[in-house]
């Protein structure tokens, strides 16, 4: 039985005792002699006048502190985490060792290029290689993550209808209702209006509704595919077909990439701009909300456009350099080049797995989805909506609305009880046109036995919340806290966003810590 | 034949379980399930990538590569201008390593998540604590992104038209920032500084602020070095307008300087990379972002923010996301971004770094940077021609330093210090100010012994004398 562990860790400042001190800074004499006459020098205006109020604990309590945290959390080292969307494949170990490395902890970025050709040299390389991936011309490395990657990618159309006369008129960019959040917000950032357009009885994009939609205000499509359901817009022909005859540009959200690596290219569908989310194809780790990557690959017409500075090779001097010759480039998104210990780990794992491995995994990901599709179809409860019989991708989005209508037991508690099993729970209640969603992907990273423990997983709780729907509506039980009242998190009267504010108004009274 | 290649990381690709699994689906070739894939785009080809490589060639070939560089470890080096070499405690490395907090994804689900939801309330609450601020996000892409956001943030919040800045900032966050504000058709304004004291023009900052303007941002320390010590009078000015006042800091600096809570700030935005992260190439950073406690900033702000909450059944503190109706998978279009994933695990490292200094290491961080600081721009004084500082000011970590007087182009002699001495000298300014002239960008940090100081000094002065 998985049980997680409960500390009742307190929250850092009760921790420590005054005068303790974790680290030891380097302090020669000459300097310690000299700092009160210097900071003397100081005007009361803008001088600090008390010590900062941080706790004071010993090195050792520090690291207990915090692994002691870590126990309280889970993460794709421990089990199944079929998150939908988030793609939480293993990542290797190999990737973070190389990553460790001084030769990219301890690289400054503003370093003479004589000195980083070495990290030039895989930054270069690795563009290529998801410029081959993704079918485009030039990839820009430098997005942190793949929302940065949708805003900048928004920018180029806009930048692109600009340079063409017609950004005043092309104002309106078009996502369809299964969109993931990040689309219509990167598009409202790069100040276009947000159309949407619906699905259709197969889950797919309403052609007849992007047809009416598309207009001489329009300025792209924002599309994932295989799109939130899992399902390929298998007239994706037709669709990149009509919004480049009406003057637009077509987005590629990466975010489900896994399932076609080396089978269909987005570049090859008609897709303009494609956005990758190196933290969930390439394997490199989430940390527990970031940092990921989003290089972005464009088209040959879109290239000029594409952030300074580009990695460049200069085949003469054998020498690999930043440029910042683009005099119509959007200009900078974020300081310096990107994520690279995050694209450095997407370099080794791409090695590691070769052009056939990327393949591989991607139809193992799929025949994965797909294998749990039939098995929990036959589970009570549950549902699939939208195209059953049409063969999922790397997802399959499952729907607890008869259950819910049969037990009142939401598909939040089904996510719920889940975690009490020893597994993270699937996304809930997305994509927003599926009632009491359960989206699940499993990846290629799972093995087969493990998915028959999650059928079987779901196999109980269904019957649980036949037998016992207070059981479900009551979890989680095994994990460190219950459930968590998240509606006190967020109101006005009772929130608590720091340990300031708490102690401001102390209204989170049970506070065990 | 050769034997088929099992991939270590795809357990299902033997034979025997892809088999079983094809016959429980009723397929009998995996292509099946891309039938419905248009035939007109399949890939006919295979990717043009390399073999698989095994683990043992990965590392060879990588670390083959990697060699290549030369780091902060060989070649000592005065960089920094946004990026900058601190120690990193190997509590900090040991910390984020765990693969708990390593392999986790973005905690929506709290229950299964505690570890790290508590992990980023109380980096959120350190990061309030070290700015005397109310409220912290647990983290944007980086000081860059962080400045457009809360430009973003200020126009929501009083609908105005205009953001000032100074004209001495980071030429990456300066164009960072008119890529975030651009599509809103803010104008961005830049108020002048006084030539010999490098501090904000508070008559050209009085001149160019108005009831247009949605907020007037200052960097202290500011990106050439020196401190800024007006800030009282920049709030003054600011709020007497009706502006929002955006404060970006260097968090090593306040274990020494005035909080920018203190004198005013409404939102804090800065790099918290220093705080325990390596440089990493200059990513990933770490963007601070902070405000104050009011109920229509916080309503505003960007990014993820974790509250303390109770089990619902009370009796036990815990963790959540909290205001997730701000952001952007509930509010879509509406959202106050689009961030979703940020840089949580560089959050974790600052966290650990700030609790293992505590008050007090903070403070000796700052001591140390302020002394080695004044000690380098006193010795560099002292070569022939060189000005160091170039303004009459006092600094944090960073200085100018010019030589105009030498003859000498900072490209050549910075050429000339890594070839001959192994030595990266300051970031060249030249051309980011050309009324500078000829200026260096120079960053002394507690990692510098005195020695490096005066190493860099004694190879700057036989270039110097050669020439003559």
């Amino acid at each position: 039985m998985f049980r997680q562990a409960s500390w009742n860790e307190p929250v850092i400042f009760n921790l420590g005792s005054r005068g303790r001190r974790g680290f030891s800074l380097p302090s020669p004499e000459e300097v310690s002699r000299r700092a009160e006459e210097v900071l003397d020098q100081l005007p009361k205006a803008i001088k600090r006048t008390k010590p900062p109020n941080l706790p004071e604990l010993s090195e050792a309590e520090v690291v207990r502190h915090f692994t002691r945290l870590s126990q309280m959390n889970y993460g794709v080292d421990l089990g199944f985490y079929p998150l939908g969307s988030c793609t939480m494949k293993y990542n290797p170990k190999i990737d973070d060792l190389l990553a460790g490395g001084a030769g990219i902890t301890e690289i400054h970025p503003d370093q003479d290029e004589s000195t980083v050709q070495g990290v030039l040299e895989i930054l270069h390389t690795l563009s290529l290689w998801l410029a081959e991936i993704t079918g485009t011309a030039e990839v820009c490395l430098q997005p942190s993550a793949g929302a940065h990657g949708e805003l900048l990618g928004a920018l180029i159309m806009r930048a692109c209808h600009k340079h063409n006369g017609n950004s005043e008129k092309r104002t309106e960019l078009i996502v369809p209702d299964s969109a993931h959040g990040t689309n219509p917000a990167s598009g409202t950032m790069a100040g276009f209006k947000i159309v949407v357009v619906p699905s259709n009885q197969n889950g797919c994009v309403d052609l007849k509704a992007l047809k009416t939609a598309v207009s001489e205000r329009t300025a792209g499509l924002m599309l994932t595919n295989p799109n939130t359901l899992g399902i390929f817009e298998e007239e994706i022909a037709e669709i990149a077909e009509t919004v480049h005859e009406a003057g637009g540009l077509l987005y590629y959200d990466g975010a489900n990439l896994n399932a076609i690596l080396g089978k269909i290219r987005p570049g090859d569908m008609g897709f303009d701009i494609v956005h990758v989310n190196i933290h969930k194809t390439f394997g490199t780790p989430h940390g527990g909300g970031g940092p990921g990557a989003g290089p972005i690959g464009v088209c040959k017409e879109l290239a000029k456009f594409l952030p300074v500075p580009q990695i460049a090779f200069d085949k003469k001097r054998k020498h690999y350099f930043w440029d910042y010759n683009k005099p119509e480039s959007i200009g900078k998104i974020r300081s310096f080049y990107g994520n690279i210990a995050v694209l450095l780990r997407a370099y080794g794992y791409i090695l590691s797995m070769g052009g056939e491995g990327l393949e591989e995994a991607a139809e193992i990901s799929v025949l994965n989805a797909n294998y749990l599709v039939k098995k929990l179809k036959e589970i009570r409860g549950f549902e699939l909506p939208y195209a059953e019989r049409r063969p999922r991708k790397h997802e399959c989005v499952f729907s607890g609305k008869p259950m819910f209508k049969e037990t009142g037991v939401r598909a939040a508690d089904v996510a719920k009880r889940i975690l009490d099993y020893g597994m993270h729970s699937p996304t809930t209640y997305f994509p927003l046109i599926v009632e009491e969603a359960l989206m699940i992907e499993p990846t290629e990273s799972v093995e087969k036995e493990e998915l028959d423990r999650f059928v079987e997983v779901l196999k109980k709780i269904s019957s649980e919340a036949y037998t016992n729907p207070d059981l479900l509506k009551n979890a989680p039980y095994n994990t460190a806290v219950a459930r968590l009242d998240e509606v006190k998190a967020s109101h006005p009267k009772t929130m608590a966003l720091s340990w300031r504010m708490h102690q401001k108004r102390n209204v989170i009274k049970d506070a065990a810590p | 034949m050769p034997k088929a290649h099992v991939h270590p990381y795809i357990p299902n690709a033997i034979p025997k379980t892809k088999n079983e699994m094809m016959k429980e689906i009723g397929i009998k070739n995996i292509d099946e399930l891309y039938a419905d894939v248009p035939k007109e785009f399949k890939l006919r080809r295979k990717l043009k990538l390399p073999k698989p490589m095994s683990e043992h060639d990965v590392r060879n070939h990588v670390e083959t590569l990697l060699r290549k560089n030369k780091s902060s470890r060989d070649t000592p080096s005065f960089l920094g201008a946004g990026c900058w070499s601190h120690y990193v405690p190997a509590a900090v490395d040991n910390i984020v390593q765990r693969t708990e907090f390593l392999t986790s994804y973005t905690p929506y689900q709290p229950e299964i998540s505690q570890g790290m939801l508590q992990a980023m309330f109380e980096y959120q609450s350190l990061i309030c604590e070290l700015t005397a601020m109310d409220v912290a996000n647990s983290s944007m892409y980086d000081w860059a992104s962080a400045l457009g956001e809360a430009a973003r943030m200020a126009v929501r919040i009083n609908n105005r038209t205009e953001v000032v800045v100074p004209k001495i900032i980071h030429p990456d966050r300066n164009a960072t920032l008119q890529t975030y504000v651009e599509p809103l058709k803010l104008k961005i304004k830049s108020v002048d500084y006084n030539p010999e004291i490098g501090q904000l023009s508070l008559e050209n900052l009085k001149h160019q602020v108005s009831e247009k303007t949605a907020a007037v941002y200052v960097e202290n320390p500011s990106y050439l070095g020196f401190i800024e010590t007006q800030v009282e009078e920049i709030a003054e000015i600011t709020h007497d307008r009706g502006a929002l006042f955006i404060v970006g800091v260097d968090p090593t600096s306040l274990g020494v300087l005035k909080l920018p809570g203190e004198y005013g700030a409404d939102i804090v935005v800065g790099e918290g990379q220093p705080l325990g992260n390596h440089l990493n190439y200059g990513g990933p950073l770490l963007g601070l972002f902070v405000c104050r406690g009011e109920m229509e900033l916080i309503r505003q702000m960007p990014g993820r923010v974790i509250g303390m909450t109770t089990t619902l059944k009370g009796g036990k503190t815990g963790f959540c996301m909290a205001l997730q109706t701000r952001e952007q998978h509930i509010r879509r279009e509406r959202a106050t971004s689009n961030i979703c994933t940020n840089e949580a695990l560089c959050a974790l490292a600052s966290a650990a770094y700030l609790a293992l200094l505590g008050p007090q290491g903070l403070r000796e961080l700052g001591e140390a940077m302020m002394t080695k600081t004044q000690y380098a721009m006193q010795q560099l004084a002292k070569i022939k021609g060189v000005k160091a500082p170039l303004f009459k000011a006092l600094h944090f970590k960073e200085f100018t330093v010019n030589f105009d007087k030498t003859g000498k182009k900072v490209q050549a002699m910075n050429q000339t210090l890594l070839k001959k001495y192994g030595i990266h000298g300051g970031k060249n300014v030249s051309k980011e100010f050309p009324e500078l002239g000829q200026t260096a960008l120079y960053c002394v940090t507690e990692t510098h012994s005195l020695d490096d100081v005066d190493k860099l000094v004694r190879a700057l002065q036989s270039i110097l004398e050669k020439k003559r």
